[in-house]
């Protein structure tokens, strides 16, 4: 029950672009029209689902006070927490490679379609933030930080296609010059978000 | 790569090339923190240091990094910086660094970083891609100061907590917009300030 909670809660309440703004950067870049929006955030729902667990068994295991008490007295006393943002982004980075040459091999297509997307998910804020967050929360074990990883990809997936489907549609309207472009999307995404307030406060 | 003009590379990332709204770079951290002056500033403030740092530090390593894995690279660099400035922040100013929290930690991937190594501190000098980075940096705090100033003004009638709106406004009927303190405001204030800057500047308006 709780698991399903988490999962809807990250994706309406918690939505990584409406509450949080995490990965705005690419959101505004590919969201030009629907396919290669959905190809990025494929992606990133994929990366976010392998890297963040790995981060929370290392943030679990080696890198929070105390982690370290496995291997021995000696090194219950051993806080390594201020290595952690090093440690995720190398994880993040490494991941993202691997996804990379692993996509490139077994499904070209796909990779043909994702193309620059897939590396460039490696400085998506979306993908650290996550695991971030998930540090920031404390979740009791790996499968909670995996729905909160599906949860959070989704979100961010479905935020991403909605607006891309809707500047589709707002390239036949007639904007103010200065507004072209950048600001009518500010201003969009601004909207959307107000309407995403409405699931706050929902409890399951 | 000599005739570098230092004040172009200085005053550029200001107004005219301005990260947020021209290149649209860094959006990412530049919102959530923007509800009061005082986390805006510092925010500003890590930003223009890691971005300054790091283009310094990459471009002295410009010539050693593999091109393969350069970018794997160049995020080491960031963090080391972005954990100093965490560090500092949370020995020197526990309660900003709590409100800010992740945020911190997000400046790794703050586009504006990677994207100033990528595009100037590979192919130039230390020096001037420790300026550029400067400058960036400077850009990028200046639309969050502009952005936290209206946002803290309308939403809570303070600047960096302290009281500006008299309290014989509110005996008067005047209320706060407690609207514009929800994250959505932001991106319509940051489209206002996008629209704004594109009134004035004709050639950035895209057909």
């Amino acid at each position: 029950m709780e698991y399903i909670s988490l999962f809807v809660k990250s994706i309406f309440v918690d939505n990584m672009i409406f509450a949080y703004f995490l990965g705005m950067c690419s959101y505004l870049a590919v969201s030009k029209n629907v396919k290669t929006a959905t190809g990025l955030g494929v992606a990133v729902v994929f990366v976010l689902l392998v890297t963040l667990p790995i981060n929370y068994l290392l943030n679990e295991y080696v890198l929070k006070a105390g982690a370290l008490s496995w291997m021995g007295e000696k090194f219950a006393s051993i806080d390594l927490s201020f290595l952690s943002f090093i440690v995720f982004i190398a994880v993040v980075a490494a991941i993202t490679q691997i996804v990379e040459m692993v996509v490139e091999k077994f499904a070209p297509t796909l990779y043909s379609q994702l193309g620059i997307f897939l590396p460039l998910i490696a400085v998506n804020c979306a993908i650290l933030g996550g695991s971030l967050f998930m540090q920031e929360r404390d979740f009791v074990n790996v499968g909670e930080a995996t729905v909160y990883a599906l949860g959070s990809g989704l979100g961010w997936f479905l935020a991403i296609v909605t607006l891309a489907a809707i500047r589709e549609k707002l390239s036949y309207s007639n904007v103010p010059a200065p507004l072209r472009g950048l600001g009518i999307t500010f201003i969009t995404v601004g909207l959307m978000a107000i309407s995403f307030m409405t699931f706050m406060g929902i409890q399951l | 790569m000599s005739d570098i003009n230092f004040k172009d590379v200085l005053l550029k990332p200001i107004f005219k090339g301005n990260p947020v709204t021209v290149l649209v770079l860094g959006i990412c951290s530049s919102l959530a923190v923007t509800v009061q002056m005082k986390g805006a500033c510092v925010m500003a403030l890590s930003v223009i240091v890691v971005t300054g740092l790091s283009s310094f530090v990459a471009s002295i390593l410009r010539n050693t990094i593999p091109n393969r894995i350069r970018i794997i690279v160049q995020l080491v660099v960031v963090s080391l910086m972005v954990i100093l400035v965490d560090q500092f922040l949370k020995a020197y100013a526990y309660s900003v660094s709590k409100t800010l929290s992740v945020y911190v930690g997000l400046i790794i991937t703050n586009c504006i970083v990677m994207g100033r190594i990528e595009a100037f501190a590979l192919g130039n000098k230390p020096i001037p891609s420790l300026l550029d980075g400067l400058a960036n940096g400077a850009g990028y705090g200046l639309i969050l100061v502009v952005v936290a100033f209206f946002r803290e003004i309308l939403g809570s009638g303070t600047l960096f907590g302290m009281r500006i709106i008299p309290e014989s406004f509110y005996a008067a009927g005047y209320m706060d917009n407690g609207l514009i303190i929800l994250p959505p405001m932001a991106l319509i204030l940051l489209g206002i300030i996008v629209w704004i800057q594109r009134s004035i500047q004709k050639d950035l308006q895209e057909k």
